[in-house]
Formats: C-alpha cells, structure tokens, sequence
C-alpha cells in the first residue's frame, strides 16, 4: 500500500516540500540546541520542565482520542464510525510519534535514551510511560495496516486483530493516565497532587483529540472530497460536547477544592496563572483568562444542538476549544506545576524561540507522517469504493 | 539453486551450533572456575572509611547565621566539587543561602522571631530516606546507598530533569550548558560534569570513603555536625535530643537528613 505516496497530485508534493522545509529548519536549531545545550531555552532550575513536556503532554491524549471513534464502533457497532475510524488510529500514530520527539528533544543527553531500557525501573513512572507509548504505537500501526489491507481486499478484517482492537481501547485511557501519573505522584507541587489528574488529564484529551480530529477531516473534505459522514461527524461533535462538559466540571472541582479549603499551596498556582504574584502579573494570566472565556464559549456551543449541528459554526467551536484546552494543558499545566517554585517564589518561564522552532519542526513532522498515511488511506478507499 | 540455499543453510546452522557448543565444553569453563576467586571485583569500604547507618547533619543555624561562614562553607564545596560559576537562572548550586521564609516554606507563622526570620540558612540536598527523586528516576542514575547517601551517576543521567520536578527541595542542578569553561579552578581530584546532566550534593561521600568529614563541615567552625542518625550516641543525636531543631516540608514525607537548630 504504501506506493500510494508515490502517485498523487503536484500540490499534494508542494506541501511535503514546505513541511520538508519546516522540518530542516527545526532540525538546524536542534542540531544548535544539540551542541550547545538547554541554554538555548529559557528552562531554569526552577522552572526544569516546559513547552516540549508540556506539548508531549497534550499529544499523548490527542493520540489516546482515537478511542472515542474506536470505542463506538466496536463495542456498541457504531457503524458509522467505520468510515473514518483509519483516520484517528493513523493520527494516532503520528501523535505518538511526535511525543517521543517531544521527549527526546527535551533529554540533556538524548544519546543515552537506552538506558531506559538497559537499566528497567519498574519504580519510575517515565519507564511504564515508554512502555505504554511505544505499545501504543506498535498496536495503532498494526491495527491500521491490516484493517486498511482488509479493506483493499474488499473483505473482512481477520479474526485475531479484533484482540488487538479491544486491547488498544484500554491501551488508550492506560498513556493518558500513566502520562497524569507523572505528575499526580510528585509531592510539593501542588497543581499537579491531585487524585483527579488523570481523569481531567483523559476528559480534555477526549474533546480535544477528537475536536482535532473533526477539523482536519473538514479540511480533508475540502482537499479531496472525502465525506466522513453527516452522522459520523454528529455524533463525535456529541462526545465532543460531552468531553469538554467533564473537562470544565473537573476543572471546577480543583478551584472549588483549592478556594474553599484555603489552603495557601492549593491556591497558590491557580492564582499565580491567573492574577499573577504579589501584585505582579504574568505573561500566562492573559492566556488564561483566554484558555477560560474559550473554553466556556465552546461549551456552551457544543452543548446547544442548534449550534453544535450548525455546519458554518461548527469549525469556528472546534477550534476555539482546541486553543482553550491547550492553552490549559499545553502552557498553564506545566507553567502552574513550577510556580511558585519550591521555594515558594515566582520564576518567571516563557519559551524561547529555539523551543518553538525546535516545537514546530516536531510539529511538521506530525503533519508529514499523517499526510502520508491519510493519503495512503484515502487512495486505498478511493479504489475499493469506501471513499 | 533451491539446492544449494539449502546446503547453505546447513552449512551455516551446523557452524553456529559448532561455535555456540564449544562456548561450553568443559575446557573454557573449567578455565573459568580456575580462576583465583580474590581477582573478581568486589566493593569494599576503604580501611580508612568512615561509615555509618544512616549519615546525617545538624546545623547551628544560631552560630551560622554570618557572611564569612557562608562563603567559606560555599565557596570550600563548590570549589573542590568543581561547581561551574553561572550567574542566571540556570546556575548551578550545591550548596547556597536563603532566607527564612524560602527554606521554611511551611513555616507561615504571622509573628516569627525576629532573630529567626532574620537569619539565613544553608540549603543542600537533604538526602531524605524517602527520596522522591529516586523514586521518579528512570534509570537509577540517581540512588540511595546502604548508609543513607542519596548519590548521582553522571554517566547513566539522560538529562529528563524527572528528579528536579520530584524533589521539593530544589536541591537539584542541570547543566544547561557545558559547565566546564565556568570552573576556574579545576580540582582534578573530582570529575567536572558535561552538559546535559543534573548534579547535586554527595554529602562528600567521596571524602567519607577516605576517611575525611564532608567539607562543609570542616569550614563550618563546628556550626554543621555530622554523624550516624541511627546511632543514639552518636554527636547528631545528642545534638537532636538538646535543641529545637526543624526540618523542611516534613509533612511530605520524604524524610529529610537535615536538620536546622533554630
């Protein structure tokens, strides 16, 4: 199958070549971030984690969203999620992929990743976070390639990957939560000691994920015409809705928990992101405030049927919500996580340029695999007339 | 063709079962078993060492509290130890001073002591017998040893920086950048790092195997005692048993080593 990348349209290779380019460019400022060390990033000693885990982070659930289509399908025979349930498992793929990235382009030492490996530590949440990741990315890439070869050949899927399928359902809602267990287990940072982070962690994966998913598979319509299915798209934007109800209702349960304990270490991260420190404001207040407006209008859009089912709106929700819950797990999770620092001081973390160029050219590499696995797809669609 | 893959094959499966029998006839193991048991590696504590159960410090901060002894007890670890000399936020530090109110984060008392809030405080690795940067490390770079040492093996860190998110004490130290070109002096008696590894205080283990006090300890002017926690007689319990002393963030259970005399 995979020839299909080598026939297609002029334009189709004009955006392999601009992806290509952003590529080369994150890879130049690596190889610089390579030889000079983390100084190129505004990381700290106080502040020692920050966009690349925070963008791990929120991939590691856009990955683990590909259940909400998986999930329905299989377990409840939603067909109509048949269609298009290739597109989330191959997202899902290039999703873990870029999390790996992500993580290797934030080790001082990246050369010496195997040692995860050669010395096992059971004890350290990063060891079973390798392991769950690459095993997501082993069950995706098999259940992707065979149920896409099934389909080439016009006939049913073999028997022994529905194991696989029903693993992989719980294989998703395990990275997403061990992913949380990072940071839920760590004592005296207390944004992150909280019982409900895996919860929350999986609530805003599973309305952003597939919130990214509905975007892209517009523009896929756009490009090529692929018609995911008025039924399919309804209801997604339904456990969408119902996703980002849980998401801000969990997130309503820390300010109510934090506030009306007292607790000064409760309340002071949540106040830190949003007003600042002893009458100084930060810059991450404003895109907060943002991330809560966002995220209260998206709701309420998704939540009303005569908005969520408006087919001019819906793009606009989408993508308000995707900002808003990554304003919250992409910038304000690990920026609350390190403020105040154990010290009960304010350091103050923005990404450098290095961090974001270095972000996006993981980002193009994202895009790059799931152009050409979606393209693959759609061809094989396109020639056994599922398209 | 088909023929001749075939003998191949034998060829090539009788030679590997050839050479992997031969890795255990008796003559290569019995070669083995020769072998004087006393040239096989082993750790042993030096004759000199200075061991204990559980080693753990006390500090005066009373005594301590003056510019001189901080910078004599700074600049004696950081200098032998090699600790790159970066003034930003990505310095690193082994040992350093603070105010109250930094050091005793729980401590939210409205009307402390003057002479108590006023004070500085030495801070360190506090090398707690329940370490939650050991616990986090995905490759035991980081490890607490037999006698209570929470040690570092800069040569298996990967740099994830997973420990300086666990340890509540900021005790913790990356080399963003390589460190070397910042040391002034270099004491070649201890390794200098490279970029890329986190460090942190060693409570001097390397000079307790031969004998010697931690450094800080020595420039001190004995403000800082040193000892066996677990031995009641020991100089550090004797001090524990007189004075009021606190810990930082004992709620969280990590269980620091060191102890503040207020």
């Amino acid at each position: 199958m995979i020839e299909k990348v080598l026939k297609g349209p002029i334009s189709f290779y004009a955006w392999l070549a601009v992806l290509g380019g952003v590529i080369s460019l994150g890879a130049m400022v690596y190889l610089l971030q390579l030889f000079l060390g983390l100084r190129i990033t505004d990381l700290s000693r106080d502040v020692s984690w920050g966009f690349y885990i925070a963008q791990f982070t929120y991939l590691v659930g856009v990955a683990a969203s590909a259940v909400m289509l998986v999930l329905p399908a299989y377990f409840h025979h939603y067909k109509q999620f048949k269609k298009m349930i290739i597109l989330g498992e191959f997202m899902a793929i290039a999703a873990v992929v870029m999390c790996m990235l992500f993580i290797v382009v934030d080790m001082g030492q990246p050369q010496r990743v195997l040692n995860v490996i050669l010395h096992p530590t059971p004890n350290s949440i990063m060891f079973w976070d390798m392991t769950v990741l690459t095993g997501y990315l082993l069950l995706n890439v098999v259940i992707g390639w065979v149920t896409l070869e099934a389909e080439r050949h016009q006939v049913d899927p073999p028997k022994w990957i529905k194991f696989f399928i029903y693993l992989s359902v719980f294989w998703a809602f395990s990275i997403h939560t061990v992913t949380a267990f990072l940071y839920a287990g760590i004592p005296g940072r207390h944004y992150w000691l909280t019982a409900i982070m895996a919860a929350r962690f999986l609530a805003s994966a599973f309305c952003s994920g597939p919130a990214i998913l509905l975007l892209l598979a517009f523009l896929l319509k756009r490009i090529t015409g692929f018609e995911p299915g008025k039924d399919a798209v309804r209801t997604l934007s339904k456990i969408i809705a119902y996703a980002m109800g849980i998401n801000v209702f969990f997130y309503a349960l820390e300010v109510f928990t934090a506030f009306y304990s007292q607790i000064p270490g409760h309340m002071h991260p949540m106040v830190a992101l949003f007003s600042g420190h002893d009458g100084h404001s930060l810059w991450v207040n404003a895109w907060m405030w943002t991330a809560a407006v966002l995220a209260l209008v998206s709701l309420l859009l998704m939540a009303l049927p005569s908005t969520r089912d408006n087919e001019q709106l819906l793009p606009f929700t989408l993508a308000i919500l995707v900002l808003a819950t990554w304003i919250d797990k992409g910038l304000g999770m690990l920026i609350g996580g390190f403020t105040p620092n154990t010290f009960e001081q304010i350091t103050v973390y923005s990404p450098s340029i290095a961090e974001l160029t270095i972000g996006l050219g993981i980002y193009a590499i994202g895009a790059l695999i799931l152009s050409l696995l979606w393209k693959i797809a759609l061809d094989v669609k396109r020639e056994a007339g599922t398209f | 063709m088909k023929n001749s893959r075939r003998r191949f094959l034998k060829i090539a499966g009788l030679s590997f079962l050839g050479l992997a029998g031969s890795r255990m006839l008796p003559s290569s193991s019995a070669e083995a078993a020769t072998a004087p048991a006393e040239e096989r590696p082993v750790y042993r504590n030096g004759e000199r060492a200075f061991n204990a159960r559980h080693w753990g410090m006390v500090i005066n901060t009373r005594a301590f509290d003056n510019a001189e002894i901080f910078a004599a007890v700074i600049s004696a670890c950081h200098k032998y130890h090699n600790v790159p000399d970066i003034a930003s936020k990505q310095e690193v530090k082994w040992i350093w001073k603070a105010g109250y109110h930094e050091t005793f984060t729980d401590q939210l008392d409205n009307y402390p002591a003057k002479s108590v809030v006023e004070r500085h405080y030495p801070l360190l690795c506090n090398h707690c017998v329940n370490p939650a940067c050991v616990r986090v490390c995905p490759t035991q770079a980081t490890f607490r040893r037999s006698d209570g040492i929470v040690a570092m093996d800069y040569h298996r860190c990967i740099g994830c920086r997973y420990c300086m998110a666990g340890c509540p004490f900021g005790a913790r130290s990356f080399n963003f950048r390589d460190p070397r070109p910042f040391v002034a002096d270099v004491n070649s008696a201890f390794p200098t790092r490279m970029r890329g590894v986190v460090e942190k205080c060693t409570f001097c283990s390397e000079l307790l195997a031969v004998g010697e006090m931690p450094l800080c300890v020595k420039a001190s002017n004995g403000t800082i005692a040193f000892g066996d926690l677990s031995d009641p007689n020991s100089k550090v319990r004797k001090l524990l048993a007189e004075n009021f002393t606190l810990r930082r963030k004992p709620t969280l259970g990590t269980e620091p080593s060191v102890y503040y005399i207020i």
